[in-house]
């Protein structure tokens, strides 16, 4: 069986093909203009990835929401619960870029970490 | 005190061309940002998928921002927040650039170039005439963008998207991990104008339905959006009436395309293009006004900040050439062109022929399987280049070389032709 998809690695966002899409051990991807295209498309039909971009509630600086993300890639299972915790949490500033808000959110190894710093 | 050169706008396009003009050696210099931060748009941008092509990195807006804003506190260079640029006068070899600046009051600033890099605004409701009352929840998408992600302020629950440009998915996106139901993105055309990443990890990934070739026909409510009238429209883009829907929703989102802003520009006299609604510039992004330059989405709307960077850093070298005395002269003037399919290109003249030069253009609609072909007046074919795929929402680029335009005749015109 066929199936296309699109790879997400980066904006120029290629159209793969994906023959024997059902079994990953004969799972052959066509149309990547590079390797990741295909690594992309292996991992979408086993564990699919993603990164979570979102902000949190910030007191006591100079904007109210900080800015975060995941320090890597997490399953997109879990994705929802990790929203929730982000969407709960509170802090007080100063935070900086790259400060650890939650180490090792839900056990996947990955930390949420500040992308900008709220003085 | 003269400055060497002022740049409007310290977003990407400034803060990129500041720090690139570091490092030619230009020191006197000022940043003009009317925000009270630097980093224009990529604050409230705070997705990723900044940075890949310029760091190999996948960055998020404010962090792409701050690589650019903590080499500027480093190397020391000078910014004014909170100040907008009223005006800016051509006194033939040196500009004047009114200020109203919070901290300095009125400022007349005296320099001899000046970099336009005031980025964009969104085409609103009002311009594309979508009919209806005038109730709360109308937003354009980018200004939610900034309620949202800044100041933290939730702007609906129920929200329909018209638009399906890069901002309309990434808002699709955002709305649901804030807690909100975005019923469906909207999109007059029959393909969608976002990159295709966005629509798969926007849209797919939270099943929200993408309906191509629709359109928003009315808006509903009193003091609040009650609902909306979405319809099919036919390949003119007529409404097809037997297709209207009512759909309830508090919020309507539009994301409906981004416009150069450039009052400044034309008030200074610099000539606008009404492809690109950015000014003309030549192959070194100088407009018709010698020490004026332009880079960014004042100059045309780009897809991905990387490239705004890459031309905001030609811009800064040819600021350092134009200063130096070092430019490149020529008297011949080459206007470039382009067919029907193709909307815009960028720059709009050559002047010089003895450097590599970027075209930069964009094509009126999807195709595929075709060329991209290059040819002065006489049918000479400068370039030749086979495309699998093409599509509105992203720019493309073609590099000449220097030594190809020596000997063409007359102008030059881009095109497409399919491939059999
Ligand atoms: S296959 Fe490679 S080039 Fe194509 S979108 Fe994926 S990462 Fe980008």
């Amino acid at each position: 069986m066929e199936e296309k998809m699109t790879c997400i690695v980066c904006p120029r966002g290629c159209e793969l093909t994906i023959v024997n899409a059902e079994d990953v051990s004969k799972m052959e991807v066509f149309n990547h203009l590079c390797i990741r295209g295909k690594h992309f498309a292996i991992k979408e039909k086993t564990n699919p990835m993603r990164t979570i971009t979102a902000t949190v509630k910030i007191n006591d600086g100079k904007q109210n929401r900080l800015p975060v993300r995941t320090d890597g890639e997490i399953p997109k299972k879990v994705y929802m619960d990790i929203v929730d915790i982000i969407n709960n949490i509170e802090l007080k500033a100063p935070v900086k870029r790259e400060d650890i808000i939650i180490e090792n959110v839900l056990d996947t190894g990955i930390n949420i970490i500040a992308t900008k710093s709220v003085l | 005190m003269i400055y060497d050169l002022l740049i409007i706008g310290g977003g990407p396009a400034g803060l990129s061309v500041a720090k690139k003009a570091y490092e030619t050696g230009i020191k006197n210099m000022l940043v003009l940002e009317r925000d009270d931060e630097l980093g224009g748009i990529l604050n409230q941008c705070i997705h990723n998928g900044f940075g890949i092509e310029k760091f190999n990195k996948e960055l998020t807006g404010p962090e792409y921002a701050s690589l650019y804003i903590e080499d500027i506190e480093e190397k020391g260079i000078n910014y004014l927040l909170g100040s907008m640029v009223l005006n800016i006068r051509d006194e033939g070899e040196y500009k004047v650039v009114e200020v109203a600046s919070k901290e300095k009051g009125y400022l007349e600033l005296k320099t001899k170039t000046v970099v336009l890099a005031m980025g964009s605004r969104e085409r609103t409701r009002m311009m594309i005439q979508t009919p209806g009352t005038r109730p709360a929840g109308v937003f354009n998408a980018g200004l939610a963008q900034k309620y949202v992600n800044i100041d933290g302020y939730m702007v609906g629950k129920k929200v329909v998207i018209l638009g399906s440009g890069d901002i309309g998915l990434i808002m699709a996106r955002r709305m649901t991990l804030v807690g909100a139901e975005v019923l469906r993105v909207v999109e007059i055309e029959p393909y969608s104008n976002g990159l295709s990443r966005n629509v798969m990890q926007c849209l797919k990934d939270f099943d929200i339905p993408l309906q191509l070739s629709h359109t928003i026909t009315e808006i509903k409510g009193n003091d609040r959006v009650e609902s909306v009238v979405i319809a099919e429209v036919d390949e003119n883009k007529n409404v097809i009436e037997s297709t209207k829907e009512e759909v309830e929703c508090d919020t309507v989102l539009f994301s409906v395309g981004l416009i150069p802003e450039n009052e400044l520009s034309t008030n200074l006299g610099v000539e606008i293009d009404n492809r690109t609604q950015g000014p003309k510039v030549n192959e070194k992004l100088e407009t018709n006004i010698p020490g004026v330059f332009a880079c960014g989405n004042v100059l045309h709307i780009h897809d991905v900040v990387d490239y705004v960077s890459d031309e905001a850093e030609q811009a800064a070298d040819q600021v350092h050439k134009y200063l130096t005395d070092t430019q490149d002269i020529c008297k011949r003037q080459i206007v470039l062109e382009n067919s029907d399919d193709i909307s815009y290109i960028v720059p709009q003249t050559i002047e010089c022929k003895h450097s590599d030069i970027e075209l930069k253009f964009r094509v009126r609609k999807p195709a595929s399987n075709v060329r991209i072909i290059l040819e002065d007046s006489e049918g000479n074919v400068l370039v030749n280049r086979k495309k699998w795929a093409v599509s509105p929402s992203e720019m493309e680029k073609v590099m000449i070389k220097g030594k190809m335009l020596e000997d063409i005749k007359g102008n030059l015109t881009l095109r497409l032709k399919a491939e059999e």
